[in-house]
């Protein structure tokens, strides 16, 4: 009864010293640059609508920064517009327009130094040059903001949200469109990317570096100028997530180099030049995922190792998987291929004769690019007619010893 | 001329094959939009009848309708004709024939499923082909006298057209593996009319940009309008030529 009563009492002395203070036309401070001097850790800065020049606002107290109808906070490009330096700060519901431009300082519209538990929540961030930029954060939590720039050139503009040497991290529910990368990490661990949607961005939708024990679910990553992008990390899991419409001439729906102990499931790949494009795998599980309309739903480069495909809807791709080599050590196992011809004597739904998912078309078009130029003429069909019952230039070894003769899922 | 034209048409469309010809084209383009689930798809699938069956027919039927109306022929020269004219009616009676059978057998389904532009540069490229390969069949039946000959030549000629010349780019690609082909490719493509349509079709159709650089090289040239205009302006050499030559070769040709 005793220790209740001191928790309660806590709370109370808590709750009276945690006080709020206005921020508007029509409050006592005008600006939110003295509401921010004045106020203690543990304060809440309520700020009205309207407009606000603030230059660059630095926070250097835990408090809570919220905008009641979306304030908006303007860079006049020119400055980085909201600093964030102290653990726990709340940033909500802003309209944050207009910052700086300089790839010395990486100006942003929210920027975290250092911190940890951050909160940047509801806002709405136009014409930045990075969006939200997290520098060695814990545990901070990106969630529901809606990020557009109108980058043209990859070197004029920067990345929607940025995380450079963070840990535990989530980033929740974004939008973001027009900038250089929609989501990008390097040296991050343990995160979690879920719900976002990443479009319209000048290179890749979503770009991991270095960042081991990610997990990235129900996004999605559309119309990007290159789309998603992962090297060199290890153990990411992918799951649920959307990758369509990445045409290009270097485009593809996600590029897997250097990638160690990857799990893929129940992605979708559509419309993409090429759906995933692997070099340098190792262990990397996929199954349940499905590939449609596709240029080339897998192009494996003779780099990768032990990488397992199993139960995964191949349909509608011109060509669907390319190699570089006649070295194979991956291993195709029970999907379903809508080119596949063979037959089920034992009616036991599985395919009774291999399928060889590598066109030799294809192998010549690996080798030589330019015979794109026979693409869809009648020899070049004629030739994988040929190899498919003789074949001598495909890799022996790609094959799918047990293919479904209905979709797996 | 017009009567001798009109004498043509309605001969030929008296006769069943072209009929049979039209049905088929009809049948198949129906049944290629309506199996496909988006449509775009069935213009790439209708692209492979258009660039193998057109081509095909054309020249084989023009080639035994001129051998099998030698006597016709030689009636019509025996009159105050000009060798000329008799010849250039022929040769329209015979493209504006068969051009109708393909705008009715894959024009109209092509219109009522895909009526853009590329279904309007389809429909353009299919009608040109029709004329490009009478014509060369023509040349074909003008050069040799022999009606077995000149027929194995005609599919000799069609399948140089749609298969042993891309046989020769893949070879070429081979030999010139380490030298940039790309541009070298735009040039070779216009000697061969197959080639030259299917590459501006398939321009057209997003499906472009997987063909990576050489996708790029070719986009930049047969994208923009001085290329169009040049690709059309290849094809319509392409009958001018053979038949300017075939009519020159007739003019004086000991029937």
């Amino acid at each position: 009864m005793r220790s209740l009563l001191f928790i309660m009492s806590v709370f109370l002395y808590v709750g009276a010293t945690a006080k709020t203070i206005h921020v508007g036309a029509n409050r006592t401070y005008k600006n939110i640059r003295a509401a921010v001097d004045a106020a203690l850790a543990g304060d809440t800065v309520l700020v009205d609508a309207g407009m606000y020049k603030e230059k660059n606002l630095v926070i250097k107290k835990s408090i809570v920064l919220k905008g009641i109808n979306q304030p908006v906070l303007d860079g006049e490009k020119k400055y980085e517009i909201i600093s964030i330096m102290a653990d726990g700060t709340v940033v909500e519901g802003f309209r944050i327009i207009h910052s700086g431009i300089s790839s010395m300082e990486d100006l942003s519209g929210i920027k975290v130094y250092d911190s940890k538990n951050v909160l940047i929540k509801n806002n709405v961030l136009e014409d930045t040059f990075f969006g939200i930029y997290i520098q060695n954060g814990l545990s901070c939590t990106i969630e529901n903001n809606q990020l557009t720039a109108n980058g043209k050139e990859e070197q004029q503009s920067g990345n929607g949200i940025h995380c450079w040497k963070c840990d535990s991290m989530r980033i929740i529910a974004n939008k973001v469109t027009g900038h250089r990368d929609g989501i990008y990490f390097e040296f991050v661990k343990n995160s979690i990317i879920w719900r976002n949607t990443s479009t319209k961005n000048i290179r890749y939708g979503l770009h991991f570096m270095f960042s081991n024990d990610d997990m990235y679910v129900s996004n999605i990553f559309s119309n990007n100028g290159s789309g998603v992008s992962v090297m060199f990390s290890n153990r990411i899991k992918m799951f649920s997530n959307y990758f369509e419409e990445n045409w290009g001439d270097a485009s593809h729906g996600i590029l897997l180099k250097e990638i160690s102990d990857g799990y893929m499931q129940g992605n979708h790949f559509n419309k993409n030049t090429s759906a995933i494009f692997m070099e340098g795998g190792n262990r990397i599980y996929m199954t349940y995922n499905t590939f449609e309309n596709n240029g080339w739903a897998l192009k494996i480069q003779a780099s990768c190792l032990d990488v397992v495909l199993e139960h995964n809807n191949f349909s509608g791709n011109t060509f669907d998987v390319g190699t570089n080599g006649s070295l194979v050590q991956n291993t195709f196992n029970n999907n379903y291929w809508d080119k596949y011809e063979g037959y089920d004597l034992n009616k036991d739904k599985i395919g009774d004769v291999p399928y060889r998912p590598v066109s030799m078309y294809s192998m010549i078009v690996e080798k030589y690019p330019p015979a794109m130029i026979l693409f869809r003429s009648f020899i070049t069909s004629l030739l994988d007619k040929t190899e498919k019952i003789l074949p001598s230039l495909t890799p022996e070894n790609l094959k799918d010893n047990a293919p479904l003769m209905k979709k797996a899922f | 001329m017009k009567k001798i034209v009109k004498y043509v048409i309605t001969d030929i469309l008296r006769n069943k094959i072209v009929l049979v010809y039209t049905l088929f084209l009809l049948v198949s383009s129906f049944s290629v939009f309506s199996l496909e689930d988006n449509s775009s798809k069935g213009l790439l699938s209708l692209l492979n009848i258009i660039l193998i069956v057109v081509p095909l027919v054309s020249i084989i039927f023009s080639s035994i309708y001129v051998y099998n109306s030698a006597e016709f022929i030689e009636l019509l020269v025996s009159q105050p004709l000009k060798r000329k004219t008799i010849w250039l009616s022929l040769f329209t009676g015979l493209s504006t024939s068969l051009s109708i059978a393909f705008f009715i057998g894959a024009g109209i389904p092509v219109l009522i499923y895909q009526a853009n532009m590329i279904g309007f540069t389809m429909i353009l490229i299919g009608l040109l082909l029709s004329i490009i390969f009478v014509a060369i069949a023509m040349l074909a039946t003008v050069k040799t006298r022999d009606k077995a000959k000149g027929i194995g030549a005609a599919i000799m000629l069609w399948l140089y057209f749609s298969l042993l010349f891309d046989g020769l780019v893949l070879f070429l690609l081979f030999q010139f593996a380490d030298y940039p082909m790309e541009k070298p490719m735009i040039a070779i493509s216009a000697f061969n009319p197959i080639d030259l349509s299917r590459i501006l079709i398939l321009l057209q159709l997003d499906v472009s940009a997987m063909m990576g650089y050489t996708g790029a090289v070719f986009k930049d040239f047969f994208g923009t309008y001085a290329g169009i205009i040049f690709s059309f302006a290849i094809l319509v050499l392409w009958i001018v030529l053979p038949v300017w030559y075939a009519a020159r070769k007739f003019n004086t040709k000991d029937l």
